[in-house]
């Protein structure tokens, strides 16, 4: 089947005059057909990054990516063979374009996939939004009408995997939770796997059947949703889940972590979690653990 | 403090605040919150007479006795940024990117109080430091983009508190951060509240930070108010089915008994 598979990949970053950039830096992570994997972790720790080199939009320093048992290859100016991987974009204001009909723009995905039978309107449909919205041009629409588009545009390629980038961080907050389930739905309807990127915790809670968390490059955490939030094991997954302020009614304010997330340019030797941990020891500072599921000393397998 | 009475604005013809009362007491978070589309940050833009062009407000905004809504425009100057002051959603769009924000602490402070240069200056490295900035005298010369989110959001905070303000408006402060970054600015903000005496109006739809920092909640609906009391009465027995409603929706509402109990016991202060 048409599972992706990455494995040991580095992404670097580039600049004239600035060190390079290990934006992502050894990550390995699996997406079966039909399983919905939350990726989350702090802005800068290298997601989307990730998510990007999944797509083909960043080439991979280090590691392999495999969709369905083949290399993903960097997208070029050429024709792209690989249209079963689709994305959507953070902020559905920038990837639509603002010229062109909603239903051309779905037009297209229909097209990559050779598929003559199905019209713009019906995914249209499938999105939740009326067939006659086909005619109208992006500036029409809301945040959330919007992002809607940009899923059916994305679902009209046909993907066996969707990537959604912080799909939901530019909208407003009564539409997130909708249009995050709304891309499960779609995505495990059809059959598809879904790589949903986020940094808000609680949606990806909702929708996801694995959680990934990542940290600095790495990922630190992963497991089955339920037991990750019933019982995460790295000090980072905690110090996250405990930041949550509850609406209890109680007046308690969240724990805080300290520190912010260390420069990737010039990350901290061992363990890159250290310097903010509150559990550290010795040998965090000195050895890096390089294993999983849970990548920290003190769950370190026999 | 700041009294909200029958606030009403109309857009061409259209309702958007149907009556608002409101008001915020000294040294107290008083938190708004609703669904978007229900006229919180309208009524935050009402207090500092800011609304969108062509729209209409009516009814009565009073500062310690003075209604700002009868104000002429150079009077309400006066307490723009003097007395009342806001802090917007992004700090990444809130802030200029070409000022350095040393600058950008002393314009508004010199114009207010008056104040020198090197005055000016020692005030504002004082307030730096104030919200927690590392480093504050090398901050002050800095440009916004060399500071994350989370600091950039701290800096927006600390020119709003510049000009010793008693009314702090926030809108949607910690919504476009990070959850371990949101924990720390709403730790500044609760504190700054408290140290300060500041009456802050906090607007916001999470209702997990409204339960974090605010003292009064207020649940707003189609431009009005349908819900107001202590936090833990509104949040815990509410009375009105739309307050019910927003959270039995949430998925936090029955989440990790385990884990909020250990930080009870660890942070459970109160004002």
């Amino acid at each position: 089947m048409t599972t992706l598979t990455i494995s040991d990949l580095v992404v670097e970053h580039r600049s004239p005059g600035r060190p390079v950039v290990r934006a992502v830096a050894g990550a390995s992570l699996t997406v079966s057909p039909g399983e919905v994997v939350g990726l989350v972790g702090e802005s800068g720790c290298g997601k989307s990054t990730l998510a990007r080199a999944v797509c083909g939009l960043h080439p991979a320093a280090e590691g392999e990516i495999t969709f369905g048992g083949r290399p993903v290859s960097p997208l070029g100016l050429r024709r792209r063979e690989l249209t079963a991987i689709q994305m959507v974009f953070q902020d559905p204001y920038a990837s639509l374009n603002p010229r062109r009909r909603v239903g051309d723009q779905i037009a297209d995905g229909l097209r990559t996939a050779g598929d003559t039978t199905t019209a713009p309107a019906d995914l249209l449909e499938r999105v939740g939004l009326p067939r006659e919205f086909a005619g109208r041009h992006p500036h029409e629409f809301s945040g959330g009408q919007r992002q809607r588009i940009a899923i059916a545009r994305a679902l009209a390629a046909r993907p066996s995997l969707l990537i959604g980038d912080e799909p939901i961080s530019a909208l407003d907050a009564s539409a997130q939770s909708q249009v995050a389930r709304l891309m499960r739905d779609l995505a495990v309807d059809s059959g598809a796997g879904l790589l949903f990127i986020s940094h808000d915790l609680s949606v990806v809670r909702l929708i996801a059947d694995r959680i990934a968390v990542m940290y600095l490059g790495k990922i630190v955490e992963v497991g089955r949703t339920e037991e990750v939030w019933a019982d995460p094991k790295h000090p980072y997954t905690r110090a996250l889940l405990g930041a949550i302020p509850q609406p209890d009614g109680l007046g308690v304010l969240p724990a805080e972590l300290p520190g912010d997330v260390p420069d990737p340019a010039d990350p901290p030797h061992g363990c890159r979690f250290h310097p903010r941990c509150p559990l550290v020891m010795d040998v965090c500072r000195v050895k890096e653990p390089d294993f999983g599921p849970v990548a920290c000393w003190l769950h370190a397998p026999e | 403090m700041l009294d909200i009475t029958d606030l009403r604005v109309t857009i061409g013809g259209r309702d958007i605040l149907g009556g608002v009362d409101l008001s915020l007491r000294q040294g107290q978070v008083h938190g708004l919150a609703g669904e978007s589309g229900s006229g919180k940050t309208m009524t935050g833009l009402a207090v500092l007479g800011l609304l969108p062009h062509g729209a209409r407000a009516t009814g009565s905004i009073a500062l310690e006795g003075r209604d700002l809504l009868g104000l002429r425009p150079k009077e309400l100057n006066r307490v723009r940024g003097g007395e009342i002051a806001m802090v917007f959603q992004d700090p990444a769009t809130s802030l200029h990117p070409m000022l350095t924000i040393g600058r950008q602490l002393t314009e508004h402070m010199r114009h207010h109080l008056g104040l020198g240069r090197s005055e000016a200056r020692s005030r504002a490295v004082e307030l730096l430091a104030k919200v927690r900035i590392p480093g504050p005298e090398e901050a002050f010369g800095r440009y916004p983009h060399q500071f994350s989110g989370g600091m950039r959001q701290r800096i927006a905070i600390a020119i709003a508190l510049a000009c010793s303000p008693k009314v702090l408006i926030a809108d949607e402060p910690t919504t476009a951060l990070d959850v371990t970054v949101q924990a720390g600015v709403l730790r500044l903000l609760r504190g700054l509240c408290d140290d300060l005496g500041l009456a802050v109006l906090l607007v916001t739809h999470d209702l997990g930070v409204m339960s974090a920092v605010a003292d009064e909640v207020s649940v707003m609906k189609d431009g009005l108010v349908v819900e107001s009391g202590p936090r833990g009465q509104v949040l815990r027995t509410p009375s009105h089915p739309y307050t019910r409603s927003l959270l039995d929706s949430l998925p936090e509402a029955h989440a990790v008994p385990g884990e909020s109990g250990q930080q009870s016991a660890g942070d459970g202060e109160t004002a």
